[in-house]
């Protein structure tokens, strides 16, 4: 039987490929633009649009970059 | 409050796209090795699903509501981009083709007494891996619209359909476009998780759960924009900037 630590190492490498996959850019994007909008909010600015915009660019800039290492 | 419906329909589609692959798995160990341990393995890994979807469930069902709704927004909208961008990946490069191929476990038949343990590994593995896909998916969309029983009615539901047709059907289970599946569900799963995540910040979305609709109009003109650039590019006819 593997040690434990080892299955806890399999689960959350299991978890980060599940949930993030093979481009993390795209979850930190989203961590970093949640926490943009928490800021705006906090000072007052309407910000419900910076994530929409942030989903739209990401992955338009995620494709490309998947078509070029294709090529 | 997220309607019943539109849990229902998000965590069907979003487990059967998993249900597929589950389903290619056990039938195609199944015809290969045999039944009896197939069928246990594939037992064993539902009744491990089971408890986990019975302990996620009772943890968040502790967590309020707000933070709850942005940590299950966040977390579904980063996976919900994963399938989005292999989703538009898979259907510009191959359309609405279903998974095809050979069976990935084609290994000789067991002849022997007892357990065959390839088999029920094989088995136990293909469905624990993919059930706990649709038990996260099942577990924080329904905690996130506050509807945990639709949203396990709409996994459960899936499993039993494709289960069903695979059983019976093994080659059309095959054909089922699950990168067309693969798309739309990434497209559900990023608009539910932009609009919980934000509302989870406070943040009030112009015309409430209107919003929702308006959500998803702009992410469906997203993909349908990036899947003809991709086709025009693959045919050399856009050059890769």
């Amino acid at each position: 039987m593997r040690p434990p630590l080892s299955w806890i190492v399999a689960i959350a490498r299991f978890l980060y490929e599940f949930i993030v996959g093979d481009d993390w850019t795209m979850a930190a994007a989203v961590a970093i633009g949640l926490m943009l909008t928490a800021v705006l909010n906090v000072n007052h600015i309407v910000a419900w649009w910076l994530i929409p915009l942030i989903v739209v660019s990401m992955l338009g800039i995620s494709l490309r970059r998947a078509s070029r290492k294709a090529r | 409050m997220t309607g019943v419906v539109a849990v229902l329909i998000t965590t069907f589609l979003a487990s059967a796209v998993e249900a597929i692959e589950m389903v290619t798995i056990v039938v195609g160990v199944g015809a290969t090795r045999g039944w009896r341990s197939t069928l246990i393995g594939a037992a064993s890994g539902f009744g491990v699903l089971a408890m986990v979807v019975v302990v996620l469930g009772a943890a968040l069902s502790q967590v309020p509501i707000g933070p709850l709704r942005l940590i299950v927004g966040a977390l579904l909208l980063t996976f919900g981009l994963q399938w989005f961008r292999k989703g538009i990946m898979r259907v510009a490069a191959r359309g609405l083709a279903g998974i095809g191929g050979q069976d990935p476990h084609e290994t000789a038949e067991w002849t022997g007494p007892g357990m065959d343990w390839t088999a029920w590994f094989l088995s136990f593995k293909g469905v624990v891996l993919e059930g706990l896909e649709v038990a996260f998916i099942a577990v924080t969309f329904g905690a996130g619209s506050n509807q945990l029983g639709a949203a396990v009615v709409g996994g459960v539901g899936a499993l039993v359909i494709i289960g069903a047709i695979g059983f019976s059907l093994h080659q059309t289970v095959r054909r089922i476009p699950r990168s067309l599946l693969q798309l739309i569900v990434g497209v559900l799963l990023s608009t539910f998780g932009s609009f919980w995540a934000i509302e989870g910040l406070g943040i009030e979305w112009p015309g409430g759960d209107a919003a929702i609709p308006g959500l998803l109009v702009l992410y469906a003109a997203t993909a349908l924009t990036y899947i003809t650039l991709e086709r025009n590019r693959a045919l050399g006819l856009r050059p890769a900037a």
